[in-house]
């Protein structure tokens, strides 16, 4: 596979030397070249201005005739990023049927941060976000700003566990809208 | 794309690039579609309902690969004749608009250069795809520059490695399944590669996939086809029934290699059931299958001595070895009674509204009816199976007997006919009850319920006979009675199922609303 670490070396290069606005990659295992470590600033006139979020990238083996996979390791209130510890993105290029080859990350990244400055509430992954996002901007905008004070400030954690564990105890008494756990069983 | 746009409009109403793709658009398409394509399921699209003689019996065509094959050259052949273009051209152009023919044509005659265009043919004057070295050429996908490097380009002048092409349709084709609409490599690049194209650039392992997946589109675009789910079969079966029409017939299909399945959801035969209150039933089921799990157990206790009796025939007459009582497995009554004219072990008995006053026992008799019908549902289920075991084992008795008795092949095949009509029949009646379970009483029901009683006891004394040592079997007055009773049998079911797709084609059903799930509308069958 030397030749799928030219291509991934290459666009390592161009984005390090001549970074899009707003993104800084890094490599966590300098041996590793399918691990990448990105943060992310949120963009200027957002809610999410003024914030850091950690996304990790990984290529698969087969990259670039497989996308990578983009997650968000800092929690952030968004209708296209799941409301967990995991952080799925919905982001069309990515999809299987979408990839092409010849997509550079940078133009991933990119797409990404633009994604914070113009969410697509019709293509949601969180529903709830969505419709309130449509319908009571201000609560949305409230919502969102509480989440980057709470998870997107200061120093950028990768370790998803390490972040949501750290999360987890910031909540303390005064968040009662946690996600993910559904009341499961189904006895009558 | 913006000068697409205008086109794409008018060829669909998608944005998608893909024509066809919306019921809205195409189903206008019903009436001129299809006029000169080889077709029986316009005929049997007529006759739904009304001058049919069986209305259960819906026609359709079984087709083998050579013919699917066939189909598709002569599409493609005519295409290539009245548009004068290549066949490769007229592949692709067909697979595009999903092998609507008059579609194709006309907006082709239309406006050539945008369906070409749209199609990924643009250009065609273009010579024949051919792999290059170019000079100074660096793949933008391997980031790969030695001298020497084969490398290729559609028409669109994307160029890439010929190793990087390769990787990227082995992808598509083994990973993805896709084949007819590989687009180019190159990012925001919507042009499809063509079949010559590929040709030159699949390699060999991959050529019998590629093709299989080319020639799997033409089935899988065509609403009127189907494949036949069986495992390892490689038919398709012709049909008229659409969607729309899935309330008013429940179009069973069978194909060569013997399947028979529901041409509308792909299930295995569910007459009389339609295939909405199946999709239902089997949730239910599923949903409450810890409920009902204890029915289908293998054992019961006799209701006479207690004693554990255990069921390993697929008949219900059960005679405790002990104590001889003599019962029906699924309702546990005497089996005595099951002969006379107040039999009536397969009806619910609704109790009257009074009776359950509160929620409580309401949802006990509501559960109560829901067991009384999956009882019955998942014993002719298992008894099929059950039938099935012993007519293996016969099978293997009767090759036994045929060297001893001199009887000969042709003679014992009378076996195999009611091992098959008691499969078919206990299909039919096991959906007789998940059906029975979601209608409502009305002037109808009875002769359903009358019609399910006689085939059943038709079916259950077949069983019995069957289940005699193939000492008993071999002599000719068994014989002949076996073969009766299976024509017996045939014939039942083929009233019980000619009776409810005629009411149902006639909106004669009316079904429990609250168990159909919407509430406004308690009989669906009786819309227009
Ligand atoms: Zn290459
Ligand atoms: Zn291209
Ligand atoms: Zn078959
Ligand atoms: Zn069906
Ligand atoms: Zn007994
Ligand atoms: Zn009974």
């Amino acid at each position: 596979m030397a030749s799928q670490n030219k291509r991934i070396a290459k666009e390592l290069g161009e984005v390090t030397t001549s970074p899009p606005a707003g993104i800084t990659v890094t490599l966590p295992n300098d041996s590793d070249l399918h691990k990448w470590h990105v943060v992310l600033e949120g963009p200027e006139n957002t809610v999410y201005a003024g914030a850091k979020f950690g996304l990790i990238v990984s290529l698969p083996v087969e990259y670039p005739f497989k996308a990578p996979t983009v997650t968000f390791a800092t929690r952030i209130y968004h209708p296209n990023v799941t409301n967990d510890s995991i952080g799925s993105i919905c982001l069309g290029p990515l999809k299987a049927e979408n990839w092409k080859p010849s997509t550079k990350l940078a133009g991933v990244l990119e797409a990404v941060r633009a994604l914070l400055a113009e969410p697509m509430p019709d293509d949601p992954l969180e529903a709830r976000i969505a419709d309130e996002y449509r319908s009571d901007r201000k609560e949305f905008d409230k919502n969102a700003r509480v989440y980057v004070q709470r998870y997107a400030k200061g120093a950028v954690k990768f370790d998803a566990l390490a972040a949501a564990a750290e999360a987890d105890a910031k909540k303390g008494a005064g968040a009662g809208a946690g996600s993910g756990s559904s009341a499961g069983g189904g006895a009558p | 794309m913006d000068t697409d746009d205008d086109f794409m409009s008018n060829v669909s109403s998608e944005d998608d690039m893909l024509p066809d793709d919306s019921d809205n658009d195409i189903s206008g398409d019903d009436d001129f579609g299809f006029d000169d394509e080889p077709d029986a399921y316009i005929d049997s699209q007529k006759e739904i309902g009304n001058k049919r003689k069986t209305a259960y019996d819906i026609s359709f065509k079984v087709y083998q690969p050579a013919d699917v094959q066939k189909q598709q050259d002569d599409f493609i052949d005519e295409v290539n004749m009245i548009l004068d273009i290549s066949k490769e051209e007229a592949a692709i152009l067909l697979r595009y608009f999903r092998w609507n023919k008059e579609r194709l044509i006309e907006d082709y005659m239309d406006r050539p250069s945008q369906v070409l265009e749209a199609a990924g043919l643009a250009q065609t004057s273009a010579a024949l795809p051919k792999m290059q070295v170019i000079p100074g050429f660096v793949c933008d996908i391997c980031c790969e520059d030695e001298p020497g490097l084969q490398s290729f380009a559609l028409k669109c002048n994307h160029r890439y490695c010929v190793d990087c092409y390769r990787h990227y349709l082995s992808q598509k084709i083994r990973g993805e399944g896709e084949a007819a609409r590989i687009q180019c490599p190159s990012e925001g690049c919507n042009l499809i590669i063509d079949a010559r194209s590929l040709d030159l650039l699949v390699t060999p392992e991959l050529t019998e996939r590629y093709h299989e997946l080319l020639h799997r589109t033409y089935v899988e675009d065509k609403e009127t086809l189907k494949w036949c789910p069986a495992p390892d079969c490689q038919n398709a079966i012709e049909c008229g029934v659409k969607k729309k029409d899935l309330d008013k017939v429940v179009p069973t299909v069978s194909c060569l290699c013997g399947h028979r399945f529901c041409f509308g959801c792909i299930v295995n035969d569910h007459q009389p059931a339609p295939c909405e209150q199946v999709k239902r039933w089997l949730k239910k089921c599923a949903d409450d299958s810890e409920t009902a799990n204890w029915i289908s157990a293998n054992t019961k206790e006799c209701p006479k001595c207690n004693s554990t009796i255990e069921k390993n025939g697929g008949c219900n007459h059960m005679t405790c070895r002990k104590c001889k009582h003599e019962f029906c497995w699924m309702c546990m009554g005497l089996w005595s009674e099951h002969g006379t004219s107040w039999y009536n072990c397969n009806r619910f008995e609704e109790k009257s509204g009074t009776d359950a006053r509160d929620a409580q026992a309401k949802s006990r008799v509501s559960l109560e009816r829901y067991l009384h019908y999956y009882n019955r549902y998942a014993n002719h289920e298992q008894s099929a199976r059950l039938d099935k075991d012993i007519y293996h084992k016969t099978e293997k008795k009767m090759v036994q007997l045929q060297k001893e008795s001199g009887m000969s092949w042709i003679e014992v095949q009378y076996l195999n006919s009611a091992s098959q009509a008691l499969q078919t029949c206990r299909q039919t009646l096991m959906w007789t009850y998940a059906f029975a379970f979601y209608l409502a009483r009305n002037n109808l029901t009875e002769i359903f319920e009358d019609n399910q009683k006689d085939l059943e006891m038709a079916v259950e004394a077949l069983s019995e006979m069957f289940e005699r040592p193939i000492t008993e079997l071999a002599e000719p007055k068994l014989k002949v009675e076996i073969m009766d009773k299976t024509s017996y049998c045939n014939k039942r079911r083929v009233i019980l199922l000619e009776d409810t797709a005629q009411n149902l084609a006639d909106g004669r059903w009316t079904f429990n609303s609250e168990l159909i799930g919407s509430g406004a509308n308690g009989s669906s069958s009786t819309r227009r």
